[in-house]
Parts: structure tokens; sequence; C-alpha cells
């Protein structure tokens, strides 16, 4: 009896590691089990190596494992390059003939990938369906599944695709139940009800649907832009404009241009696009103009790991922007939170009329999981503007009234009969250029004291999990939160574990409290300098006994953290 | 529409004698004569002493960063056309800094009217040279002379395929006014290049200088529909300088492309309860 399992696809990109993964998540999804799936790729469009990697589960699961149960080796290279993250007694499904492999292992299932596409599909592309057959086989799930899987990935590519896929897959189904002489996968468990399947970057983006979102404008960067591509395949259905900018200083002027006009604006990008928006965030500030905007991190500094993992933009988010403001940095930890906190974000970012970051990385960017359907009443999005209606009554409008909340309200231009000026120079109250140090001192007091005074009261809290009993504790940030929860779960008593998804304000209260008395604190980080545990630190002056960090550009898995917590 | 509703009570900070003063005028006077309400103008602006206008006129003003007016200005139309937006920058703000996104707004096209200080010198920084500042001009900082070739900014524009591109001078606040009337008027980006003598730090280019070359477009022997003649136009400027519509082309707006005009203004959108039950129904 096996509880779980782990499939690594691999092969040359513009192979179709995507669409496998896509179909293989559909059948198992549709089987009732839990999955979790990421992409492991490279900056390029043809050629060198990427895979695709799915773990699949008798219950839901938060992270991946380090080794494969089933490794499909799409292209020569492939066996050699992941034997090594074979598990022992896993196999290799590959095509010895088309790959001139001579040499037997006891891991190999040989089958005609090649082959076989080219006879049922009538081209080599089909190697993609075939292997989806073959895994469909070994790991003991319904071909109809699979077909199902077929027709709803290719719906608006035509019957005929449809037709020559299905034939694919069976052909590669058939092979494998005939073949495969092991001992088969299997999964026996009552089914999960019913999920979502999704990726954090699409749930950002249904996040901001749904928060009321109306102008994204954005230049393309890796691994923020499915968040563009998600928003801009609903637009036309939210009346959203979706503008790709020039560039991202473009980009954040225009989403800032869009909110003082009145529309709920975001924009997403990541560490390099963001490095440029900076002025902008400050500009925000400086304006009291409500904006969203997303840093899906990946390794750095300058151009990086484009393709690849990193939450190194830490300190960088909760101090960008010249000068001294109140702002929030988000930084879910779950597809879910990721809805959530989107919504939250366009809230408080109105609200206080503030920049509000949400940060993410390539990990949470991209990694699949299936997910518990939303809570639409879980957090709504609410208005913080004088209505339409209201508006008709303003007179002596000040775009800046001193307030004992640091808020002002805020007006829409061409609502009120009265003028609003918005200034980037220090202003009064109504918005003109000063130069007095009193009036200095009142605005600073507004935009920093007051706004955050009201921020610290909205402080998202941290997750904590079995921290009553634990004597050892991790701590984290962002995308780690499901590679702590299993790791903590497989550690046993002795270990539990907080997570923030607000990074800023700092939770300050909540920590010392949930880690008073705590002897044994280890922050777990993608960088490279512990800056979690520095912040710690900073705000709480809580010292951490360890960081454990990874730094190579790839996520945290269950089997890599537990033995580094083992040492 | 009287000229006093759009007097604003901020004091002017701008050099006795500047250029800026003529500007300020004409568009007042363009604003009566288009008779729009000060709510529903919105001026943008960047950084630099042109940027400092929207303050000296009682109507909606976002003042932003330096460089930067353009893509506010843009967004701002697009959330909420019933502004009518109007850029006040300069030769700094919008062909230095801002370059790019000057090239990719008259690509966008979304209704809005430029209006760009001309001054050929860096006024706020105190004297330096700007992108169109003539070459051998000698600064503090260009000591030996200007030694890059001015930036030729009506003839990006017309390359480009600006639907309005016009010259005015500050010191002929009429002309100037009825430039700003046809640039407003006109469906889309418009760009009006205004020579504005900068009267402390420019030496070369002041009233007189300006005074001798400029002459108006005969528009009765003038045709602005035609790009090669206008691209001549343009490249006038040593001896004589024309001023007036230098080319104008009707063209289909971001608005009108983007079907964005068939919609609800974006402004008046619901924020709260947005159905997303059949998107959710995708991910099932």
């Amino acid at each position: 009896m096996i509880n779980e399992f782990t499939i690594r696809i691999a092969g040359e990109a513009g192979q179709g590691m995507q669409t496998i993964g896509e179909l293989l998540c559909r059948v198992f999804k549709k089987s009732g089990l839990g999955i979790f799936s990421n992409q492991d790729y490279m900056s390029r469009v043809r050629g060198g190596n990427n895979f695709f990697q799915l773990r699949v589960s008798i219950k839901p699961v938060f992270t991946l494992r380090e080794k494969a149960d089933i490794i499909v080796a799409l292209d020569q290279k492939s066996h050699g390059l992941h034997k090594a993250g074979l598990k022992d007694g896993g196999i290799i499904i590959l095509d010895k003939k088309k790959f001139n492999i001579s040499e037997n292992d006891n891991t190999f299932f040989d089958a005609p990938l090649y082959e076989t596409a080219i006879n049922s599909g009538g081209s080599d592309i089909f190697i993609n369906t075939v292997s989806c057959g073959i895994v469909t086989a070994i790991t003991n799930m319904e071909f109809a599944c699979l077909s199902q899987a077929i027709k709803d990935i290719f719906a608006d590519k035509g019957a005929d695709i449809i037709e020559k896929n299905i034939a694919a897959a069976k052909a590669g189904y058939d092979f494998a139940n005939a073949s495969y002489k092991k001992e088969k996968l299997k999964l026996n468990a009552p089914p999960l009800k019913s999920t979502l399947l999704m990726n954090g970057n699409q749930a950002i983006a249904l996040g901001a649907i749904r928060a009321g979102c109306k102008f994204y404008s954005a230049y393309p960067m890796t691994p923020s832009t499915s968040i563009m591509d998600t928003v801009a395949h609903y637009a036309k259905e939210f009346n959203i404009v979706v503008e790709q900018a020039e560039d991202e200083i473009a980009a954040i002027n225009m989403i800032i241009g869009a909110s003082y006009a009145g529309a709920r604006s975001m924009s997403a990008t990541s560490g390099g696009g963001f490095a440029l928006m900076v002025e902008g965030i400050s500009l925000a500030a400086m304006t009291e103009t409500p904006i969203v905007v997303v840093d899906a991190q990946r390794p750095a500094p300058a151009t990086g790991f484009p393709t690849r993992t990193e939450s190194a933009d830490l300190d960088f988010l909760i101090s960008a922007g010249h000068g001294e403001f109140a702002r929030v940095v988000y930084a879910p930890g779950t597809i879910e939170e990721a809805f959530y906190l989107t919504i939250k974000a366009f809230n408080i970012a109105e609200k206080y009329q503030i920049p509000v970051l949400i940060m993410t990385d390539q990990h949470l960017a991209d990694s699949e999981r299936n997910i518990e359907p939303f809570d639409l009443d879980k957090v709504r999005a609410q208005r913080y503007i004088i209505s339409k209606e209201d508006s008709r009554n303003i007179t002596g409008y000040k775009r800046y009234q001193l307030t004992e909340s640091g808020v002002s309200p805020r007006a829409i231009p061409s609502w009120i009969e009265d003028a609003i000026y918005a200034d980037s120079d220090e202003h009064s109250e109504e918005g003109h250029i000063v130069e007095d140090g009193a009036t200095r001192i009142k605005m600073v007091e507004k935009r920093l004291y007051k706004k955050m005074a009201g921020l610290v009261k909205e402080i998202e809290k941290p997750a904590a999990y079995n921290l009553e009993k634990a004597d050892n504790v991790l701590l984290g940030f962002g995308s780690t939160y499901g590679v702590l929860k299993e790791a903590c779960e497989t550690l046993g008593e002795s270990f539990g574990f907080a997570h923030l998804s607000q990074v800023w304000p700092f939770p300050s209260e909540e920590i010392s409290l949930l880690f008073k008395d705590k002897k044994n604190i280890i922050t777990v980080e993608n960088n490279a300098s512990g800056q979690l545990a520095r912040l710690l630190m900073r705000e709480t002056g809580i010292k951490v006994n360890n960081s454990i960090l990874r730094f190579d550009g790839r996520p945290f898995n269950l089997d890599d953290l537990v033995k580094r917590i083992k040492g | 529409m009287d000229i006093n509703e759009f007097k604003s009570n901020d004091g002017i900070t701008w050099c006795p004698g500047c250029g800026d003063f003529g500007i300020l005028t004409a568009l007042k006077k363009a604003l009566v004569i288009l008779d729009r309400k000060p709510k529903d103008i919105l001026l943008v602006s960047g950084i630099g002493q042109a940027a400092k206008l929207p303050h000296y006129i009682r109507c909606n003003c976002f003042n932003g960063l330096h460089g930067r007016a353009l893509p506010v200005a843009a967004a701002a139309k697009i959330a909420n056309r019933a502004l009518t937006v109007i850029v006040t920058t300069g030769d700094g703000d919008c062909y230095g800094e801002g370059g790019n996104h000057l090239i990719h707004n008259i690509r966008r096209n979304v209704d809005m009217t430029v209006i760009v200080h001309n001054n050929q010198i860096y006024g706020l920084t105190k004297g330096q040279a700007s992108p169109t500042t003539d070459l051998g001009y000698q600064t503090k900082v260009q000591a030996g002379g200007v030694i890059l070739e001015p930036m030729h900014p009506l003839e990006m524009a017309i390359a480009l395929g600006c639907g309005f591109v016009a010259r005015s001078y500050s010191a002929d606040s009429g002309h100037l006014s009825g430039m700003i009337v046809e640039g407003i008027k006109h469906k889309g980006f418009s760009l009006i290049d205004v020579l504005q003598p900068c009267v402390t730090f420019n030496k070369k280019n002041n009233y007189q200088w300006y005074g001798k070359r400029v002459y108006k477009i005969d528009s009765s022997s003038y045709n602005p529909g035609d790009k090669m003649a206008a691209y001549q136009k343009a490249q006038e400027w040593e001896e004589k300088i024309p001023l007036g519509i230098i080319y104008k082309q009707e063209k289909e707006t971001y608005e009108e492309k983007s079907g964005l005009n068939q919609k609800k203004p974006l402004v008046e959108e619901t924020v709260e309860g947005v159905d997303i039950h059949n998107v959710l129904a995708e991910f099932v």
C-alpha cells in the first residue's frame, strides 16, 4: 500500500512537458487525488532540459518531494540527467531505440514512444500524449479520465486534434497495460471533495478581478507574466483594461493615473522590473494614490535566473521607495492566500490610500495544487471613496485634509464640482506646493505615523502550527508555507512553525507572543543572507538559533528540508 | 464659461517675464473658448517650471514625477473618458527624461493634448543643456558648447504618425490659444511644441531671436495632411520658424480601437460583488 508518488517528465523546451503536466494533473484530480505540481524550466523557447514534477497523494499535498517514482524521459539526455532524482525501486520510461540506448537497467521501462506516436497520431509531436497514456496505465487510473482531460485541454483546437491525441494516448495506455510487468502504483482512498486546480498567479489574477480591479498595466516579466495573461483573458467580460506598457516605469505611472481617476488598478513584475517602479511607489505614497503591485520574485541580482525561484527581495520591498511612508507588504504562503490577500490588498490600498505590495516567487507563481473552492464571503471588496451620489454635496474640498486617522476623504475628479489637486511635491491640505516646515511635519505624520497606526490593527495574523507543544520552531514567509507544514508533520510533536503572510507592517506583537519562551527558533528562507531572521531581530529583538537557507534557484522540498533540520 | 472660473489662488513662482505666463494665459483662453468646466479638465504634469502650471489654474491636477506625466495622463483618460486631459510639460521633462513615454503614447493615441514648454534649456536645475538646446550653446556643464545633435520633436512625432503636430509661440497667446483649441478638439494624441523664451538661462533663444524668425503658416496654401510636406516644414529652423498646424491626420484613437468608448467608463464600474462564479467553474 502506498499513499503517494511523484512523477517527473523531462525533455527539451518545446516538447510539450507543460501539456503532459496539465493532462496528468487533470487525470489525478478527476480521480479525487491530492496533487502538487511544479515546473523547472530554462530561460529559452527551444532545447535545453526542462522538467515538470507532479506529486500525487491520497490527501491534499502542499510541497514537492526530492525524488520521483516515475521519470518520463522525452529526449536522449533526460534519463542520464535525472537518474539521480529517481527513488529506489522507481522506473524511467524511455524510448531506447529512438535514443540509441543499448545498456540495460532494471529501472528502465522501454516504450516505443516515437513509433507509437507516429502510428497512432501521425506525427512524433504526439509523444507527449503517448507518455500520458503510459503513466495513466502504470498508475492504475481510468482511461476515461485521460480522454476527458484531452477533450478539455484541446477544446478549442478542433475535433481532429482531439481525436488524434486520444488515439495516441490510448495506444500508450494499451502498450503499458500489455507490457508493464512490475506492480502498478495504486493509490486507494475515498476521493477528495470537489476542488479547483490553479497556480499562484492565476489565484492573484482571480483575486484582482473579484476585487474590482479595472485597470492593469505591466511589462511582461517572468515569472509574473501569467497574471497579466489571466487578467487579459477575462478582461472583456469584466470591463478591465489591460495595457502592456512600454516599460515598468510607464506601468506604475499608468496605474497611478488610472487610480487617481478612480479605477482600481494593479501591476505585476519581477525584481528587476520592480526596481524600475520604485520611484513610482514613492509617488503613490506621496500623492496618496492607492495601487497594488505584485513582485513575483526570481533569483537576482540583475537578470539572475529568469525562470527560477528565490525570496531575496524582502529587505528591498519593505523599504522600496525614497523617503518614509506607510505601505503594506503581503507574502502569501498558499494559492488560497494569494487569492484572499489580493482582495485584501485592494481594500487596504484604497482604505489607507497607499501602495500595497504582494511578494510571491516563481515557486508560488507556477506551482499548481488542487485547492478547496474559495469562500467568496471571506474577504469582500469594499470601496473607500466618496460615492458619486455623495459627491454632489461636496464643497471646499481638500484632497489632503488633515484627519485623526491620517486618511483624507477621497473624491473622484469630475464627480465633485471642486478641482482636485494631487502633488508629488510636499503640499498643503489643498494639494498645492509648500515649503514650510510646519506643514511638512503634519504631512509626514499623516503619511507615516497615522496611517501606520491604523495598518497595525489590520495585520494579517501569522499562521501557527503546534506552537504550544513544540520546543523547536520554524519560521518562514511566502512560498515556504507548504514545506514548513509538511516538514513539521513529518518531524513530529517537538516541531512547530509560524508563517508570515504579511511581512510589513511586521507582526511584532503576534510573533513575540507566539515565540515567548521558545528556545530553538529556525528561519527557513529562499535567500542567502537570512533576511527574515534579521528583520525579526530588528522588529522584536528575537534572535534566531539558525537559518536554513536555500539559494540555488530551486524551492525547498520536503525531504531536503527535513534532512537539513535533522542535520 | 468665465475666465475667472479658472482663477487659482496659488502664488506663481516663475521668473518675471518668463515665457510660461503666455502659455498660462493662452490655456485659460482656450478652456473658455471650449466651454469646459474646471471639474471636467485634468491637467497632468511632471517636474520643471512647466510642470508647475496646473497649480495656477483652477481645475483637476496631477503633478507627478519627472518625465512621467504622459503615462499618468493616458491612464487617467482611459479610466474616465469624461475628463479633458491636458499635459503641461517641458523639453527636459517630455523630450529627455520621459522620451520613451512620448514615443509610445504617440503610438497609443489616447485622446489627450500635450503642451511642451520648449525653452531649449533646463530652468529648474539652473541652465544645463536640454535635448533641444542648439549646437554649440555653452553652459556650465556643456562648457565647450553643446555637441549633441538637438532632438527634433516635430519631425519625430510626424515620423511616428502623430495625428496632430503643431508649433506655437508663447509671446503670441492668441495664436497659441488657437492651437490649444485645435489640439483639444482633435481626437487622439496632440502634440503642441511651444517656443518659450527662458529669460534667465537661455541667452540665445530669447524673445528677440524667436521674434525675428517666427512666421505663421498660410493655411490657404499649406496642406497639413501631406506627410512629406509636413516633414519638410518641420525641419525649418535657423532662418525661419513656422508656427501653426504642421501635420494633422484623423486616426482611430485608443478608445475607439480598444472598444473602450462602447463600454461603461471604468470609474463608473462597481467594485463590490463582482461575480466570478463562471470563471471559477473553468478551474474545477
